[in-house]
């Protein structure tokens, strides 16, 4: 059996969940310059609060096809609150503060959250099972797509779809884009600057909520701590992918993700590798391939060589 | 340039909050009053244990039952004019917060023993900051043989430390008894072997190896994953493809849960075996309902049905706690009864007071402990060892882990 394809498959979709986190980070650092280390964390009360609409707010036994649209929108409202709060009391007092303070208070954010979860959201010390979609894995040729999967197959995609569409038409995507610019001149042509601010991060929020009921559905829990790795993985794919640049977030979540599996499943045959390829080794060629990629490409796969600010 | 060097900056912080999380809310102790007793002398039981965390199922169990057995012998009044009290502290599963413990418990004059930790690579250590201040420590868990007999415990056992005993039956004898049930009952012979790379993982596959090649098995795979992401499909996928039977895994239940049921997922309708680290009951949580089947060995006999343990179980519920007394409970009770034993020897070879060196006398009266505990009878042999050898392979039914066979590993 040729698992090349079943093996590919399985780094897309791991990398598409790495691409709904990244696209936070990316937005956020491309508009404020901030590395949101708090997003990994932001994703994962998304998941919690997908879990809450399922578990305590609809009635026990509804359908998940009732049930799922609401659990986005559960997840959507809690990661959008949380992220807007973070930016109104966590990073907005220190806008014209050293870069340095907001990225240490990011950090400080992330595990406050963590442990906020931890202490006081019900029986989450210890992993908490998610609902699942109902029905039977779908074969295409020799591959398996397991039916949690399927959601992200096309929520990743409609994602990006959408926010290509808002960024490049709607009247705040384009006060985004020229905030991200240049945030003064932007200012002075009458763009309301710390509202642009506020929707990125709101929108960045909205794709994590999105990428943690995609991550209950796939892996069937979540726990207090899912975000942590996943946001360094998807900090990573921001800067494969060229940070600042949405459509790059995505590719560089997918390559992150396709490289991480193909390690896993083929290093191992190389003569002599049998030892560095296991999965505890995945992680080291997939930071092996950032490190390549930002020697010949600084500015990430679709970066734009810009002038730096500042 | 400054953007550049910003990311850089970022990224190494990035790599610094990584270490970090590890160590958050290192204060966690909770002072546990364990009744007033009789006044007098107040000794305390340290307990080192995962209170946070995903292996805090198990942590919390050991706790609770470690209060049990102090709460016990305080209201029977065991050692006259001894209060006994536990101080608990977290370690999170992270070898550096156990040594900060150790020494927070070295520097209590009150404290005469420790019950934990849960984890071998924990106890690596804490062993010599016990070892040093001569406090005994008795883990109900660690099952790594190199914490009793040394690096070259399979040519050459030598005990490491005077100080270290545990309740518990070492991979040395967990990881071939479960290959002789998988090879000789559960008649498998293709095994895939997967661990965690951490001290007890991989110390109990390659025992498990070792006596699955020598039974005659085959080993159609290795694979080492990384205990930090929940993602194993590209492993779940290797190990459809490499045609194995069954799949042998060498770790905790927060990653087998989750890998047993992407293995199935990946349409490899085969059992996943594991130690005593995944026996336990959140696994049928993770595992979902594709995992009926899978097994896992544990030391001793199942505690639930052990007429010495019916008391344990009765007393457990009586005390109200929160958290299961879970898969180590059983042990951790004889390992806090052994301290309460040996501090009750100490106390009586001395008029019915501590002597001034009470903690050195206690590790001493430690070795020739022997008492009925909740798991059978308590005592150790030369290396610190439990002298119990039982074993008890467990399957999974209706999502939680049912006793299918006991027996004594022979060799």
């Amino acid at each position: 059996m040729n698992e090349l394809p079943q093996q590919l498959v399985n780094g897309l979709l791991l990398g598409s969940m790495y691409g709904l986190v990244a696209i936070g980070y990316t937005m956020v650092y491309g508009i404020v310059q901030l590395i949101n280390f708090a997003h990994g964390e932001i994703f994962m009360t998304g998941a919690f609060g997908a879990l809450t609409v399922y578990v305590y707010i609809l009635p026990d036994g509804t359908s998940m096809w009732v049930a799922l649209p609401l659990m986005l929108i559960g997840a959507i409202i809690v990661a959008v609150l949380v992220a807007m709060g973070a930016e109104r009391f966590a990073y907005r007092p220190l806008r014209t503060a050293p870069r340095l303070a907001p990225l240490i208070t990011a950090i400080g954010l992330s595990l406050a959250l963590q442990q906020a979860v931890w202490a006081w959201y019900p029986d989450a010390k210890s992993a908490r099972t998610f609902p699942q979609i109902p029905g039977g894995p779908f074969h295409v040729g020799n591959v398996t797509i397991q039916t949690g999967d399927i959601f992200l197959l096309l929520a990743a995609p409609v994602s990006m779809a959408v926010l290509g569409y808002f960024v490049m038409k709607t009247r705040t995507g384009r006060g985004m884009q020229a905030t991200a610019q240049d945030p003064d001149t932007a200012k002075l042509m009458g763009i309301n600057t710390d509202r642009i601010i506020v929707v990125a991060f709101a929108l960045g929020a909205a794709f994590a909520a999105v990428g943690g009921v995609a991550y209950g559905l796939k892996y069937g829990q979540i726990e207090f701590r899912m975000g942590f790795i996943l946001g360094l993985k998807a900090f990573t794919a921001a800067v494969l992918g060229g940070i600042g640049n949405i459509y790059g977030a995505m590719i560089g979540g997918v390559v992150l993700g396709i490289a991480e599996t193909l390690a896993t499943a083929y290093i191992a045959d190389l003569p002599g590798m049998e030892k560095f390829g296991s999965q505890s080794w995945a992680d080291v060629w997939a930071f092996v391939l950032l490190i390549l990629v930002l020697l010949f490409r600084p500015q990430g796969l679709l970066g734009e060589r810009v002038a730096d600010r500042a | 340039m400054r953007q550049r060097s910003l990311i850089a900056i970022t990224a190494a912080l990035a790599a610094g909050a990584l270490t970090l999380t590890a160590c958050g809310s290192r204060d966690g102790g909770d002072k546990n009053g364990s009744g007033s007793g009789s006044g007098g002398t107040t000794v305390t039981i340290g307990v080192d244990a995962p209170l946070t965390g995903d292996l805090s199922a198990m942590g919390l169990g050991i706790k609770n039952s470690a209060d049990l057995a102090a709460k016990n012998a305080n209201k029977k009044n065991y050692v006259k004019g001894v209060t006994f009290k536990i101080e608990a502290l977290d370690d999170q599963a992270q070898p550096s917060a156990g040594q900060q413990n150790a020494t927070k418990l070295v520097a209590d004059k009150n404290v005469l023993g420790v019950v934990g930790p849960l984890n071998s690579s924990v106890a690596e250590s804490m062993q010599k900051v016990f070892d040093d201040a001569k406090l005994v420590e008795v883990s109900p868990a660690n099952t790594g043989p190199s914490l009793t007999q040394g690096p070259d415990w399979q040519n050459k056992k030598v005990r490491q430390y005077k100080s270290y005993f545990r309740t518990a039956t070492t991979d040395a004898i967990q990881g071939p008894f479960a290959a002789q049930y998988v090879y000789n009952d559960a008649k498998k012979q293709k095994v895939f072997v997967i661990d965690d790379k951490k001290t007890y993982g991989a110390g109990l596959a390659a025992t498990f190896t070792e006596e699955f090649k020598k039974l005659g098995g085959k080993v159609v795979g290795t694979e080492h994953i990384n205990p930090d992401t929940k993602d194993f499909s590209a492993v779940a996928t290797k190990v459809k493809k490499s045609g194995a039977d069954v799949v042998y895994y060498g770790g905790e239940y927060p990653q087998a849960g989750p890998l047993s049921k992407q293995i199935k997922a990946a349409g490899a309708k085969i059992p996943l075996v594991g130690g005593d680290g995944i026996n336990d009951a959140t696994y049928g949580k993770l595992a979902g309902p594709d995992s009926t089947g899978d097994l896992a060995t544990s030391v001793g006999a199942p505690v639930e049905t052990l007429p010495s343990a019916k008391q344990f179980v009765a007393d457990y519920k009586a005390a109200g706690y929160k958290d299961e007394y879970s898969a180590y409970g059983g042990y951790s009770y004889d390992s806090a009864w052994a301290i309460i034993e040996a501090v009750k020897k100490v106390v009586d070879d001395n008029g019915g007071k501590l002597p001034s060196d009470a903690r050195a006398k206690v590790t001493e009266a430690m070795q020739n402990v022997s008492f009925d505990g909740v798991t059978g009878k308590v005592s150790f042999d030369e290396y610190g060892d439990a002298t119990n050898k039982q074993l008890t392979v467990y399957a999974v039914k209706n999502g939680a882990f049912t006793p299918v066979k006991s027996g004594t590993f022979t060799g």
